[in-house]
């Protein structure tokens, strides 16, 4: 008789445990799902980007670059950075661009490369930012849809962590030179 | 010794709770205070200022970035991307707006919709900045949570006139 009670009783702990075991598990579960989202939406997040419109800076497929949150978020970033852009054309899409003017510059661009050297100069409109492609031949940018307002920007790319032969930061280092811009904070419409 | 473990498991708490709070946030749902009268009636229809409204933003919405005429949703501001406007969707992509203040239509583009008030005086709006990317929007007001008799669904409702059929 008195086995038996105990072995009830060893029973029910073990229920127990079994039970408040799965309820921890299933918190730190919440908690690191938790945490990740957080870390990928306001510190860090890694993108593969893909597509010919940043050659030669990234290649066509297989870079896997880091991207940081905070200078979009903080205001900070500038001409000749990488960044993340949400389309304007295409909301679930995000896109990979160089960051050509701020609000107020005058950009020019070449309006058909490759069909005629024709350029074109506007002023970025207070609020927008103007982004364009590394190859400007194979690149839907700004110069397609215009200046896009700063709140599409998602994220600057600052290392490239794979292939590990090109590991390294992606700085603001484009061959050409960004010289089109007047910086005279033009008042803009 | 104790009074620094008991602070310790109290911060801890605290971040955890942070991290879950900041999560359900962004992904599934946030309160949110409307200001200005640009919306009224629909929300702060009194001009009591101490009686803001407040709305549950829902962020199902932006998995696909689908909405409806007459959805009111919250974007950042195409001219300023701190600030936060909350406005009704007038026009998606494709359809053909009449301007507000002049005789022209124009057509919105891909990716874009068109927003207004529900107040005709409000001036930050659609008339005023274009048609906005809806990769700005940040979530749709579905509820009315705060004053509690003003609480219930906000409705979607669709002005007259402002289409222009094609």
């Amino acid at each position: 008789m008195a086995f038996r009670k105990v072995r009830d009783f060893l029973y029910v702990m073990r229920e127990k445990n079994i039970v408040r075991e799965g309820m921890e598990m299933a918190f730190l579960t919440l908690k690191v799902f938790c945490g990740l989202h957080v870390a990928n939406k306001y510190l860090f997040t890694i993108v593969l980007p893909y597509g010919p419109s940043m050659l030669p800076t990234l290649s066509l497929n297989g870079d896997l670059i880091l991207a940081e949150r905070v200078s979009t978020r903080l205001g900070s970033v500038d001409r000749g950075d990488i960044v993340l852009v949400r389309s304007p054309l295409h909301p679930t899409v995000v896109v990979t661009k160089r960051l050509i003017g701020l609000e107020g510059d005058s950009v020019s661009y070449v309006v058909e490369p490759g069909k005629s050297d024709r350029t074109d100069t506007t002023v970025v409109p207070k609020g927008h930012v103007w982004v364009e492609g590394d190859n400007i031949y194979a690149s839907r940018d700004s110069r397609n849809f215009g200046p896009v307002p700063y709140g599409l920007l998602e994220g600057k790319f600052i290392w490239r962590i794979w292939p590990p032969k090109d590991f390294g930061s992606l700085g603001p280092n484009k061959t050409e030179p960004i010289s089109d811009k007047d910086l005279s904070s033009t008042e803009a419409i | 010794m104790g009074t620094q473990n008991i602070m310790w498991n109290y911060s801890k708490r605290i971040f955890t709770f942070g991290l879950i709070g900041i999560t359900i946030s962004d992904r599934y749902a946030s309160v949110a205070a409307v200001r200005g009268s640009s919306m009224s009636p629909t929300f702060n229809s009194s001009s009591d200022t101490l009686l803001d409204d407040y709305v549950l933003v829902e962020k199902f919405c932006l998995e696909k970035y689908k909405f409806s005429h007459g959805d009111v949703v919250v974007f950042s501001s195409p001219q300023n991307h701190k600030e936060r406007h909350i406005k009704r969707i007038i026009g998606l992509p494709g359809d053909w707006v009449g301007l507000r203040h002049s005789s022209d239509v124009i057509k919105i583009p891909q990716g874009h919709c068109w927003v207004e008030g529900d107040n005709p005086s409000s001036s930050m709006d659609s008339n005023s900045f274009g048609p906005v990317p809806l990769g700005l929007v940040q979530g749709r007001a579905s509820h009315i949570v705060w004053p509690p008799q003003r609480l219930g669904a906000v409705e979607r409702k669709v002005p007259e006139g402002r289409l222009s059929s094609s």
